[in-house]
């Protein structure tokens, strides 16, 4: 299994903290986003945002980067603190 | 790795200024130069009035990054100790939500530190505000200039 979370904004706009995807369904972080918005048509919108940043466990990544089972996927807005 | 002159902390708590200056110049004889930011909570942005913010992070990623920055930091500048705190959950206007200290042997060392440490954690570190303001509840979007601040020191 691959663990997905979500933060701030994207997790209230899906009312989701964060749910397991099958690990044999995706081999990259662009194949879970593009599993997540076939969900349904909300979050088809909310995942159409193209600011938003993804990490595999705790690094932040681009679209290609590869995942496999045990993985922890975060997906969220852009960073804000400081 | 980072090393052990190395102290990151992400709390709920507030800190106090003196107490972490000590931390870096306790048993320290040999840098001459001490530099410290703190981030307060502003009582207005994008033109609102703001009474209170809530700060969200992703715990594990947090620490992570921050590390990757000092790291950074250490590699391009000769460094003494640093010090970062960052403040989760609800914080009021004057309230202080950040802090970075950096000493060296040097000010021009511990200034250009201080700075790109916080540069870097404005657009790198997992961190979300959400603003109390008076027409509600409203999560910050990140400012370009924010990005920009960051990409200077790749030039």
């Amino acid at each position: 299994m691959i663990k997905v979370v979500f933060f701030a904004a994207l997790r209230e706009q899906l009312n989701c903290a964060e749910l397991t995807i099958a690990a044999n369904e995706v081999s990259t972080v662009a194949d879970i986003k593009k599993q997540l918005a076939n969900k349904n048509e909300h979050w088809q919108q909310v995942f159409s945002n193209g600011a938003l940043l993804s990490a595999v466990n705790h690094d932040m990544v681009n679209a290609e980067t590869q995942v496999k089972a045990g993985d922890e996927i975060a997906f969220f807005p852009p960073v804000t603190g400081g | 790795m980072s090393t052990a002159k190395d102290y990151i902390s992400i709390q709920a708590e507030d800190f106090d200024l003196s107490n972490e200056v000590s931390l870096l110049e306790q048993n320290n004889m040999h840098d001459g130069a001490v530099v410290t930011f703190t981030g307060r909570v502003r009582n207005k942005n994008d033109g609102l009035q703001v009474s209170a913010l809530t700060l969200e992070h992703y715990p594990g990623m947090t620490e992570k990054s921050l590390e990757k920055i000092l790291n950074t930091a250490r590699q391009r500048w000769k460094i003494g100790r640093i010090r970062v705190i960052h403040r989760i959950g609800k914080l009021n206007i004057g309230e202080q939500i950040v802090f970075v200290g950096v000493s060296s042997m040097h000010r021009q060392d511990a200034f250009a530190a201080a700075e790109f440490i916080m540069d870097f954690l404005k657009v790198q570190a997992p961190f979300w505000k959400k603003e109390l303001t008076e027409q509600g509840e409203k999560w910050l979007d990140a400012k370009q200039s924010d990005q920009h601040k960051a990409q200077h020191w790749e030039s």
